[in-house]
């Protein structure tokens, strides 16, 4: 019995990378979401029990894998999604079907949020507005091609996001959809800020207090709109909502702050600079999520209601 | 239908058959027989209406008075029934008795009345149906109340209308009526919280009532004092006082002969609340703890023999206090470890049960931190909670609130209990909780509130004038080597001394709030009421 879930979990972390090997695009929630699918369907516990405590065990494994944030939230949310229903079936077979059809049906609603995020976002930007966002979101992406293909005209900044460059990615991507977009460096986010009209950044994750954990240096952007004036706002989808509440940067967790190779291997986290900051709901405008346009302070609210 | 209309045409007519049908009843009482559940309704029936009829003899009251006393009458009544009696008789009767004195006010026609009621009485029956809720029964009766353009649309408490003698005239009647003493206040207010009352605790109300006490429970006399002379302070020890009174109360309670429990016990109730109200007014944890004893009392079926009533009462009490104190103290706790890690310098205010319960459970998971308590006159409560917490062992610094701002920056958060959560977000608590919360947020430094649900409360407030207490001026005076300058404050005109208790925190300043139910920000504390309203 252990042998063979030892086989599945290996079979688990390939089936997630391949996920996301032959689809760039996706979420890295809706593959860990796919592949607890596809474990959910392939295991052979006896029991309920056993069942959760095996979904338990792969959603920590996919955490190792993968440490963003929105792969825990995305896995927490699952379980409690298909278990949310009456499991008082005799026949255990039945009960796992149950739970097979809601697992497919949270993975449809949550592969089309992206696009309502889209749809919700971009009547907020104007013609002729010239947009400041941080790093590489695909969600962001997704709002300003919807932006777009309405025919309105913006010019995009992107900050060129150290250490891995991401801003840069995120500039070609946006030049393929003929958007005219410039890379900035992060230390120019207060020199470029009395120029643009609104910020909007992606999130890795959405905590409870309103605030969002994404990419470092969108801290930095936020005091700044704040201190312009410029409405910052966040787009996320809903899987990404997590039940933590960071009092400041260092409340927010170890084992999101640093990427999963570097939490196995090195000793000194000291010495290892965190990939991700904590952004407080105070100077956060908006959020558009698929659950609604909402104020930070209705992101408790929703939570609640998602976890409750 | 057409037989109540029978039944009430025969009454206006015949006002003294109502004075026979009453000789017979209290023939059949005299007479030790056991009276059915009909005959009850009917004594009670007529009790009311005797009490009516002897208001006119007092005197002509208002005419709108009446009519709004007998719509209320007519509500409140079905609202406290019991399934098993039969709701026709009862509108009947209330347009009963407000037919002999309408009768007298030559203005409106006799015709015209009987519409009136007849229109009221089928509403009310319409929203009998299977609704036994007394808040949806005066929901559809207040636009019936409306025509009379009497009632006023929301009416405030007593205890912050003390300015206002029609409010203290019908304070002290109801006083009258329940027989508790009336407090009267002391010395000089400023003239900003005249609108609240001042007691002196040399004076508590205990000595104005008769030893033994007829009207008011010994063990509530004992409370009433421990209350006023501030024996029993803090929010959670003076809810769970009041429900160990209580128990005891309904241990030594025995139902009348002509009353149920359900109704009867509640009534013996009010005239304690007042009592305890009067020695020092009560707070919002109190408040909730009071509702959900007077919601048990009247759930208790008219079947259920007295023994079991009282048993199940009993075990309701320290149900509640086990759920919503105890085992809500362990869940917060639980949350709040989470948040303490080594190495953090952790600043409380005052001595907060729960605050304290959470820092000794942190230090025996062997959390490393260190506490500053902060302190202020007169209460100086934070030497309470050094005491407690020194004992266990923890590392602490007293300062006193004027230092505040020279402590802060050594400070990593800031740990605040609760005496109500209101509505809007705001926390309202100690006095110089706000001032805390307030340098705090200049100084960047997290504010965390712990407080139970049970504290929730559906007031909104954001300042802290509207609604708040005054303790004793005397304690402000302080004696010094023998001399006290403020001895004959009373004598200077100009001078007046304020001792607030509570102030209101806004959610702006709070960065987080640990409940039982987990932790939330303070603009979700709406959320949470709605869904324990869901719950109940």
């Amino acid at each position: 019995m252990f042998e063979q879930f030892d086989m599945e979990e290996a079979e688990l972390v390939e089936y997630f990378r391949a996920q996301i090997r032959e689809d760039p695009d996706v979420a890295s929630a809706v593959a860990a979401i796919r592949s607890l699918l596809e474990f959910l369907k392939r295991d052979q516990s006896e029991t309920i029990l056993g069942l959760r405590e095996n979904m338990t065990k792969a959603i920590h494994r996919l955490e190792e894998t993968d440490s963003s944030v929105a792969v825990s939230s995305g896995g927490e949310l699952f379980l409690r999604f298909i278990s949310l229903t009456s499991l008082e079936h005799p026949d255990l077979s039945q009960c796992k079907n149950v739970m097979i059809e809601r697992g497919e049906l949270f993975l449809k609603k949550i592969s089309l949020s992206r696009g309502k995020v889209g749809k919700l976002c971009h009547t907020f930007i104007k013609d002729g507005a010239k947009i400041l966002t941080h790093s590489s979101s695909r969600v962001v992406l997704k709002v300003l091609e919807n932006a777009a293909a309405d025919n309105k005209r913006f010019t995009v900044y992107v900050t060129e996001s150290q250490p891995d460059s991401a801003g840069k990615h995120m500039a070609q991507k946006l030049g393929k959809l003929n958007i005219p977009v410039m890379v900035v460096l992060d230390a120019a986010v207060g020199y470029i800020m009395e120029k643009v009209d609104l910020v909007i950044v992606g999130a890795e994750g959405v905590v409870e207090s309103g605030g969002v954990i994404n990419k470092i240096g969108t801290y930095q952007m936020a005091v700044c709109s704040k201190a312009h004036n410029k409405p910052f706002y966040v787009v996320s989808e809903s899987f990404k909502f997590v039940r933590l509440y960071p009092l400041n940067q260092q409340d927010v967790p170890d084992r999101f702050k640093y990427k999963a190779d570097i939490l196995k291997t090195v000793k000194d986290l000291n010495q290892e600079h965190p990939m991700i900051d904590y952004t407080p709901p105070s100077l956060i405008t908006l959020l558009f999520t698929d659950l609604g346009v909402l104020t930070p302070s209705a992101v408790s609210d929703e939570l609640i209601k998602l976890y409750l | 239908m057409a037989d109540s209309d029978g039944r009430q045409v025969v009454s206006i007519n015949h006002s003294t058959e109502e004075d026979v049908k009453l000789q017979e009843v209290v023939q059949a009482k005299c007479e030790g027989k056991e009276l059915t559940k009909e005959e009850k309704q009917r004594l009670r029936k007529e009790k009311k209406q005797h009490k009516k009829n002897k208001k006119d003899d007092r005197g002509p009251p208002e005419k709108e008075k009446e009519k709004e006393k007998a719509s209320v009458l007519a509500p409140s009544k079905p609202a406290t029934q019991s399934p098993a009696h039969k709701a026709a008789p009862v509108p009947v009767n209330a347009s009963a008795s407000e037919s002999p004195v309408a009768a007298e006010k030559p203005a409106k026609s006799k015709a015209e009345q009987r519409a009136e009621r007849r229109a009221r009485q089928d509403t009310e029956r319409a929203s009998k149906q299977g609704k036994k809720e007394g808040g949806q029964q005066s929901a559809s009766s207040k636009p019936k109340a409306t025509p009379n353009e009497l009632q006023p649309v929301k009416r405030l408490p007593e205890h912050i209308q003390v300015d206002d003698p029609a409010a203290l005239k019908k304070l002290a009647k109801k006083l009258e009526r329940q027989q508790v003493p009336l407090r009267s206040d002391y010395g000089y207010k400023v003239s900003l919280f005249s609108h609240l009352h001042q007691y002196s605790r040399k004076n508590p109300p205990t000595q104005q009532i008769s030893i033994p006490a007829t009207v008011i429970h010994p063990s509530i006399v004992r409370l009433g004092l421990q209350y006023s002379q501030g024996i029993i302070a803090g929010s959670n020890a003076r809810s769970v006082a009041l429900l160990h009174a209580f128990k005891q109360v309904i241990q030594d309670y025995s139902t009348p002969p002509n009353e149920e429990l359900s109704r009867d016990l509640v009534n013996k109730l009010s005239p304690y609340i007042s009592f305890l109200s009067q020695c020092r007014p009560l707070s919002a944890s109190m408040g909730n703890a009071i509702k959900y004893i007077k919601k048990e009392i009247s759930n208790i079926p008219s079947q259920c023999k007295e023994e079991e009533a009282k048993r199940r009462l009993q075990e309701c009490i320290d149900s509640y206090i086990n759920e919503k104190i105890i085992l809500a103290s362990e869940a917060i706790s639980k949350y709040a470890i989470e948040k303490i890690s080594d190495g953090d310098v952790i600043l409380v205010y005052g001595c907060s049960s729960l605050v304290n319960h959470i820092l000794c459970e942190a230090f025996e998971k062997q959390r490393k931190f260190r506490v500053i308590v902060v302190d202020s006159r007169p209460r100086l409560e934070g030497r309470e909670a050094l005491r407690r917490l020194v004992k266990k062992g923890i590392r602490c610094t007293y300062v006193l609130i004027s230092a505040l701002s020279y402590i802060l920056p050594e400070v990593s958060k800031v740990f605040l209990g609760a005496h109500a959560l209101l509505a809007n977000g705001y926390v309202m608590s100690r006095v110089g909780t706000s001032q805390i919360a307030l340098v705090a947020k200049a100084y960047n430094v997290p504010v965390l509130v712990c407080c139970e649900t049970y504290k929730f409360c559906e007031r909104v407030q954001t300042d802290s004038f509207e609604s708040n207490e005054l303790d004793d001026p005397d304690d402000l005076i302080v004696t010094r080597n023998g001399k006290t300058h403020l001895e004959n404050w009373q004598t200077v005109k100009s001078l007046g001394l304020l001792n607030l208790v509570y102030d209101v925190t806004p959610p702006d300043f709070v960065d987080l709030v640990i409940t039982d139910l987990g932790m939330i920000p303070c603009t979700s504390v709406p959320v949470v009421l709605r869904v324990k309203n869901v719950d109940q």
